[in-house]
């Protein structure tokens, strides 16, 4: 009897946003009468920290300090549509409703420091710091907020953007499943260490070292977030999880979290994370969706390293310690491979 | 290990690879931000939809079916009713329309599932009644205290049962418990090139059949809404939706109410993973305030979150590949079963966006799927992280492991043989761009000490694709398995023109005894038929109503889109 250890490997890709397109989403954006700007959405925030990309992503187009800017979500009445926060689409989608806004809001904010500066706004620049100045010139410069209080009490204009983004609903041949599913695709790779115990059946997964490949980490601690909380439900799925465990028979449903497994702090992996960019033509500051992918390498990456370990395929999901005996004993006990 | 370890040293950011394609001097974008909302989550202040409780709140809590399947003779609220503390009980004939599918905002599917049964079950735990009472345990109580006499019916769990001659018919919509593409087969295509042309010139032939059981999406925050009235003849809905206006439009359909009468206030949601798309609660507790004058939540226990709450739905996939000796794929034949449940929810787009997906992220030259979306007797499916993706990702990968042992590979110079490259034609006929699956190969070997071959590591997603590989097969094989008659031709399935929209309208305040809504069989009828708009259902009986009648929909993101007038 003994702990066998194995190496798994699994890569995918991941498409952003809602297959087929169809999915619009909205922005507004406007000044507050100190220059303090407003992004009114109706995306839902479920933690990914919807509300802080899009406030990166509006500050950033406005040429403003990011703590000029405030998200508000998600209220019927005050907040343009959006299709929802599923899809890996928030990021992608809603970021570019975000920067369309911003950028009419933002040559509004120009104009009227172009009339006060009495320059040609085409020749302004933003300094992200809250002010705008000549290119070439940082001496002739006005704040942000100054200007926009110009275009409010002087000039008699709003400080405001609209924005919308879709990717129009496209079709599907019946015959040869021709479409336009998504404009694009994140990546991950994965390799995770496990521990299978041949009597008891238990596995561990003791290690996972990834490589994902997210466009662009717009900010890169909510992507880190991502990606190992991503990760970790991977493995629980991988291992864990089911709401049925003998399916398809509906026998044995849990019913609360002493019956629905999950990994617990004790049982999870160490995770060291490779973050990749290569920006997506079409996402904000080239930026995808890292919300779901992340966890889908880790399903056939914990099989295959169970394989490696004891020589089991378990190809079944979830992985439980039935089913690695069960295998074990067909085989006549474990039959390590060690080929990765 | 040390909380120093989880994030400091276990993270980087491999900056050198495709720096020709990033700006990385912007001001905001790249910053490690605080986040907006931090400072409320951390010290338990952030509003979520169950901390707006409202004085002389009610309660709502469903009766649902111990049968897998069975028919309805008879509910008997009696009982229900005189239990202490009980407002009102609730059946599908308060519902103003009684049935729907979740994308018919999409245009996609026929309405099939009701909000609250009247004549047939068909999965455990589907909901017949809701209870509302001053208190939870009160509704509780009296949610027991629902009679229902059933005839339990045969029932089918099994995907692959499911789809034999003489299985229990689920859905009568769908004789064959499989939704139907377009009108013309019982399962969603994928053909490119010949694989089994292919599969006579491969050296090795790599079978394998994958399963995954469903999955709960387990946010902390159980599923709810709760509603009131509001001024101006309006409802406010807090809501844990994942979708506002989806959530609203629905909820509009259902109650036959204008939205300019819903007032939706969400955003800020305790997990949601897919699981809070379903927009069950919201119709079922404004409609509870409608009918009563005051506050109702109606939020899911742990357990109806489990068992009732729609999981990531089972799949089965079978696998067959043809390889040569070198390992280089040249033929993909896939076979996939969704199991969507007793209702379409939202399975039969997720077995579109799995067909779009595959062959995964591979340039293989003959690939062929046949993908079903099965209906069976159990809690219906939805969303879950990886909707469509995760259950084939699965199988591909655990197969690619196989492949690589039959012909004696490292499976990471398996992965980049075969990966896909800039300007490769993928399956569903669109090229390729932006890849990076190489980089990530290279980069986890790399991390992992794992030795690649000096092909493997001199190879790029930004070289060696497009030319041949960037080509549609010359011949491709097609054919017409599956192909069902009876259903409107032209798009997905969808409503019988004559029959959309005139469902089971009636008033939401009164409670008449109408009959149990018919099964809605589909008839045969031309294609230009079908694309007429639906009519214009007959305006609500509601006494605050200021006149006109009520639009079908909100939101018709088809007739935007022209989808449904193609």
């Amino acid at each position: 009897m003994a702990l066998h250890r194995g190496r798994g490997f699994a890569a995918v890709n991941y498409p952003i946003g809602m297959n087929l397109g169809g999915d619009p989403s909205q922005a507004l954006v406007h000044a507050n009468p100190d220059g303090k700007f407003t992004v009114s959405l109706s995306s839902i925030d479920l933690g990914q920290g919807m509300k802080s990309v899009t406030r990166q992503i509006a500050a950033e187009t406005l040429g403003v300090p990011v703590e000029d800017v405030y998200v508000d979500t998600a209220d019927s009445d005050t907040g343009p549509h959006c299709m929802g926060s599923f899809a890996s689409r928030g990021t992608h989608r809603v970021g570019n409703a975000v920067i369309q806004a911003a950028q009419e809001a933002r040559a509004v904010m120009l104009e009227a420091a172009a009339e006060e500066l009495e320059v040609d706004a085409a020749d302004l620049v933003t300094d992200g710091r809250g002010n705008i100045h000549v290119r070439g010139a940082p001496s002739r410069s006005i704040t942000t907020m100054a200007a926009c209080q110009a275009a409010q009490f002087r000039h008699g204009r709003t400080v405001s953007g609209r924005g919308i983004f879709l990717i129009p609903l496209s079709e599907v041949d019946p015959d040869t499943g021709e479409m336009t599913p998504v404009s694009c695709f994140a990546h991950a790779a994965m390799i995770v260490e496990v521990e299978v115990d041949d009597e008891t059946g238990e596995v561990r997964v003791t290690d996972m070292k990834s490589a994902y490949e997210v466009g662009r980490a717009l900010n890169p601690k909510l992507v880190e977030q991502q990606l190992r909380g991503g990760a970790w439900m991977g493995m629980s799925h991988a291992a864990w999880e089911t709401t049925e465990p003998y399916y398809p028979d509906r026998a044995h449903g849990p019913v609360d979290f002493s019956g629905y497994l999950m990994p617990g702090p004790g049982d999870l992996a160490p995770h060291h994370i490779s973050i990749l960019e290569r920006p997506a033509p079409d996402g904000p500051f080239g930026g995808k969706g890292p919300g779901e992918m992340c966890a889908n390498p880790v399903l056939p990456a914990v099989v295959n390293a169970i394989y490696d370990a004891v020589g089991v395929r378990i190809d079944e999901l979830p992985v439980t310690p039935e089913k690695v005996l069960r295998g074990l004993r067909a085989q006549g006990g474990a039959r390590p491979r060690k080929r990765l | 290990m040390s909380a120093d370890g989880m994030s400091n040293g276990m993270i980087e950011f491999r900056k050198e690879l495709f720096a020709d394609e990033r700006d990385d001097t912007l001001n905001e974008i790249g910053k490690p931000t605080r986040r907006q909302d931090i400072l409320g989550h951390v010290t338990g202040r952030s509003p979520f939809y169950d901390d707006h409780l409202f004085h002389g709140l009610l309660h709502m809590r469903c009766a649902r079916s111990p049968h897998h399947a069975a028919r309805i003779r008879r509910i008997d609220t009696t009982e229900a009713e005189l239990s202490p503390g009980v407002v009102r009980v609730l059946t599908g004939r308060d519902v103003p329309l009684n049935l729907n599918t979740l994308l018919s905002l999409l245009d996609f599917g026929i309405d099939d599932e009701p909000v609250l049964s009247t004549d047939r079950v068909r999965y455990r735990g589907e909901p017949v009644a809701a209870v509302i009472a001053e208190s939870e345990a009160a509704a509780r109580e009296a949610a027991a205290k629902v009679r229902v006499e059933w005839e339990v019916l045969p029932h089918v769990l099994d995907v692959e049962e499911a789809i034999r001659p003489g299985a229990p018919v689920v859905l009568e919509i769908y004789p064959g418990n499989r939704f139907v593409y377009h009108g013309r087969y019982d399962h969603q295509k994928l053909r490119f090139g010949d694989v089994e042309a292919a599969f006579r010139t491969a050296d090795h032939i790599i079978e394998g059949r994958y399963q995954i059981s469903p999955i709960e999406q387990a946010p902390i925050e159980t599923c709810g809404a709760i509603a009131a009235p509001e001024t101006n003849d309006r409802y406010v809905c807090y809501t844990s939706t994942q979708a506002l206006f989806f959530s609203l439009a629905t909820t509009s359909k259902l109650l036959r109410l204008p939205s300019s009468r819903l007032h939706f206030i969400g955003g800020t949601v305790g997990g949601g993973f897919g699981g809070k798309v379903d927009s069950v609660h919201e119709p079922l507790a404004v409609l509870g305030a409608m009918l009563t004058g005051r506050p109702v939540k109606f939020m899911w226990d742990r357990e109806e979150e489990m068992q009732v709450g729609g999981p990531r739905g089972a799949e089965r996939w079978y696998i067959k590949d043809g390889v040569m000796r070198d390992g280089r794929i040249v033929a993909r034949k896939f076979t996939g079963y969704f199991d969507s449940g007793a209702y379409t929810r939202l399975t039969s787009y997720a077995v579109i966006k799995a067909v779009g997906h595959l062959p995964g992220p591979y340039t293989i030259p003959n690939v062929h799927a046949d993908v079903y979306c099965v209906f069976t007797n159990r809690t219906p499916a939805t969303a879950m992280r990886g909707f469509g993706i995760t259950g084939v990702d699965f199988a591909i990968e655990a197969h690619m492991d196989k492949v690589a042992e039959a012909v004696g590979m490292n499976p990471i110079d398996l992965r980049i043989l075969n990966a896909y490259r800039d300007g490769d034609m993928k399956a569903h006929r669109r090229v390729a761009k932006n890849c990076a699956l190489i980089e990530c190969c290279q980069v986890v070997a790399e991390k992992a000490g794992v030795q690649l071959t000096s092909a493997s590591r001199a190879a790029s997603s930004r070289q060696g694709g497009g030319g041949e590989r960037g080509r549609i097969p010359a011949h491709t094989a097609l054919d017409q398995v599956g192909r069902v008659e009876g259903f409107d031709t032209g798009s997905y399935a969808r409503k019988p023109a004559r029959q959309a929209g005139a469902t089971a309208a009636r008033p939401a305040a009164a409670a008449p005894a109408p009959a149990p809504p018919q099964p809605r069989v589909p008839r045969l009828e031309p294609s230009r038929a079908a694309s007429a708009a639906p009519p214009i259902p007959p305006a609500p009986a509601q006494p605050a109503q200021t006149g006109g009648p009520a639009r079908s929909g909100p939101i018709r993101f088809s007739s935007i889109s022209g989808f449904r007038r193609r």
